[in-house]
């Protein structure tokens, strides 16, 4: 599979009823790269994830999938190229893990096609990718946090689209299942030449995962680009009203964000 | 995959057993009654239409009281089963079932005012409830609808709008005379008593219609129970889904409560027993059905033998039987910390 499908949003303006959250956004996602979308709560990240996932209608300007209004297209259509896993997905009463990662074979399912060994091999692939064949007969009420995560995730990758939004999906998740996700996603853009757009909370693991990072405030973009070249300490003061120090992550080489509270600065620091 | 064999296997088990149980109950139905009838002749009876042999006696009994009531028993559950399993998956929420949410009540308030301040009787009323039921329905979703429906904004509304349709009926039995108040009392408890076997063949007709656009419209809702944005997400249309579903399940009730009256609790039960049956293994429409089907036809027996010459009206053992699956869901759900 490779990554032709270009995913783009021109003067995008979203709102929730009256109120606006983001206004005028221009945004081309980079095909075959890992974007990560960062900025502080309410700035809108998550409100641009629904409006390229054609889940939220713009109120002005439009969102193209391969040159079309994505909003125009055929639901179906999109669904075969375009993969989405919202914040909070609800598991249906006593599913299993098996039922609800075949569920991703929807778009791909019809009148007269039914389930064929295609869709068993693409449910048996995505739980194999999220490390989860073992847990194949389980009920999902049953799982833990991060493992009912990873699911999901197998859920979006059984879809098997070009294309994959990510709405923060390493909540709740410890740091050790946050890496794995995240060297998961690496791995569908890196191997298998996916494009990965995910909202992320944690700034460092953003810069260091991220091949294109967005840094969002007030349902604007800020900055966008390698991680090295936006996240500065400007940028960080700007996007999350905080005083930081950018210091180099010594296992991945790329920017870290140390930031500066109230308390505990050693109190005569060198000046920089 | 084994897990999906396993589930396909426990569907087709569970299907059998109600099959079985339902042909067993259908069988004590064409059996038991007033007048003796030996199997023999109920057999041939049964099938005179194919033989020819033909025996006017037994045939009346046979084919025209003990046949089409148990037939429209298991029609109107059947219907009352669909209705309420999908409202509650829709919905996500055992309580949604159109008994519950106040359609039922739609209907029966529009069925009192044909009889009591219309003078109505018979088919007529059973036009009037229809038309309360479909009603109400629209009020429901109009009063809950903004920017979409959430099941629990449908829930509230739909038991506001059952309280008050309660009173409305209540109101409009102060205004009536005794023989009238005991004529809609015993279309709101809900019998088979009266069943014609016209009744059947309208509510049959429906579902011919019905069935169908349920089946066409289920294939969405495999994506909607994982939340309306992983269903879009995944292709599935959700508003004309849902709204399409949600008419279909309207028709099954507003047929079925013509037929019968507001039988209570058959909508409501049927599909968390199937779905109990099930343990996971499926959505369980066919399995609800099935479960309603029995629940109705065995409950008209209860009814109809239970007491030595009195023939109960079968709501009264719905009701009575149901009442108490009530009390045991929200036991169930108190002790597992669920709300809804």
């Amino acid at each position: 599979m490779s990554a032709n499908h270009q995913l783009l949003a021109a003067g995008l303006d979203l709102a929730y009823g009256e109120r606006q959250i983001v206004s005028a956004l221009d945004l081309a996602v980079p095909p075959g790269k890992l974007t990560v979308i960062v900025g502080a709560n309410a700035c809108g990240k998550s409100t641009v994830l629904r409006g390229l996932a054609r889940l939220l209608a713009p109120s002005r300007g439009a969102v193209y999938l391969d040159g079309k209004p994505i909003h125009q297209m055929p639901t179906r259509e999109v669904a075969t190229v375009l993969g989405v896993l919202p914040q909070s997905p609800i598991a249906p009463e006593a599913i299993s893990v098996t039922d609800l990662v075949g569920r991703g074979r929807y778009p791909h399912q019809g009148w007269f096609r039914r389930w064929t060994p295609d869709d068993d091999k693409a449910v048996a692939e995505a739980l194999a990718a999220t490390d989860t064949s073992e847990l194949a007969d389980r009920p999902v009420d049953e799982l833990s946090g991060g493992q009912r995560q990873r699911v999901w995730i197998a859920m979006a990758l059984a879809q098997e689209t070009d294309l994959l939004l990510l709405d923060e999906p390493t909540t709740y998740l410890d740091i050790n299942h946050q890496v794995e996700v995240l060297d998961l996603l690496t791995d569908l853009v890196r191997h298998r030449g996916r494009t990965v757009v995910v909202v992320l909370h944690d700034l460092n693991l953003a810069c260091r995962y991220a091949d294109h990072i967005v840094a969002m405030k007030s349902g604007k973009i800020v900055a966008e680009g390698q991680p090295v070249e936006v996240m500065t300490e400007k940028v960080v003061a700007d996007v999350f009203g905080m005083t930081s120090r950018i210091v180099v992550d010594p296992v991945s080489n790329t920017p870290m964000v140390v930031p500066i509270g109230r308390h505990h600065t050693i109190a005569q620091a060198a000046p920089v | 995959m084994a897990v999906r064999q396993a589930a396909a296997n426990r569907r087709r088990a569970v299907a059998v057993g109600l099959c079985v149980a339902l042909a067993l109950a259908f069988a004590f139905a064409m059996y038991l009654g007033d007048y003796p009838v030996a199997v023999p002749a109920i057999v041939q009876s049964l099938l005179s239409p194919l033989t020819g042999l033909t025996d006017r006696g037994v045939d009346f009994i046979v084919l025209q009281v003990r046949l089409p009531r148990a037939v429209l028993a298991m029609l109107s559950g059947a219907s009352f089963a669909l209705a309420g399993i999908t409202f509650q998956t829709l919905l996500r929420n055992p309580l949604a079932s159109p008994d519950i949410i106040g359609i039922a009540h739609g209907a029966s308030a529009a069925a009192v005012f044909c009889i009591i301040v219309l003078g109505w009787s018979g088919l007529a009323v059973s036009f009037g409830a229809f038309g309360g039921a479909v009603i109400t329905a629209l009020a429901i979703y109009l009063l809950a609808w903004r920017n979409g429906i959430t099941a629990f904004r449908v829930v509230l509304i739909g038991i506001g709008m059952a309280a008050m349709l309660a009173a409305i009926i209540s109101y409009l039995f102060t205004r009536a005379r005794l023989n009238e108040v005991q004529q809609a009392m015993a279309w709101l408890v809900g019998s088979l008593n009266a069943s014609r076997p016209g009744d059947s063949f309208v509510l049959g007709g429906a579902m011919l219609v019905l069935v169908p656009l349920m089946v066409a419209l289920l294939r969405g809702l495999d994506a909607m129970e994982l939340g309306d944005d992983t269903a879009k997400s995944l292709g599935a249309r959700v508003e004309t889904t849902r709204l399409g579903l949600m008419l279909v399940a309207v028709g099954f009730a507003a047929f079925a409560t013509a037929a019968v009256g507001p039988v209570g609790f058959v909508a409501f039960v049927s599909g968390p027993l199937a779905r109990t049956l099930l343990r996971g293994a499926g959505r369980g429409f066919v399995h609800a059905a099935l479960v309603g089907a029995l629940v109705m036809l065995v409950s008209d027996l209860l009814a109809q033998h239970l007491l030595p010459a009195v023939q109960l009206p079968v709501g009264v053992v719905t009701g009575a039987c149901g009442a108490l699956f009530l009390l045991w869901l929200l036991m169930a759900q108190g002790r597992s910390g669920q709300v809804n």
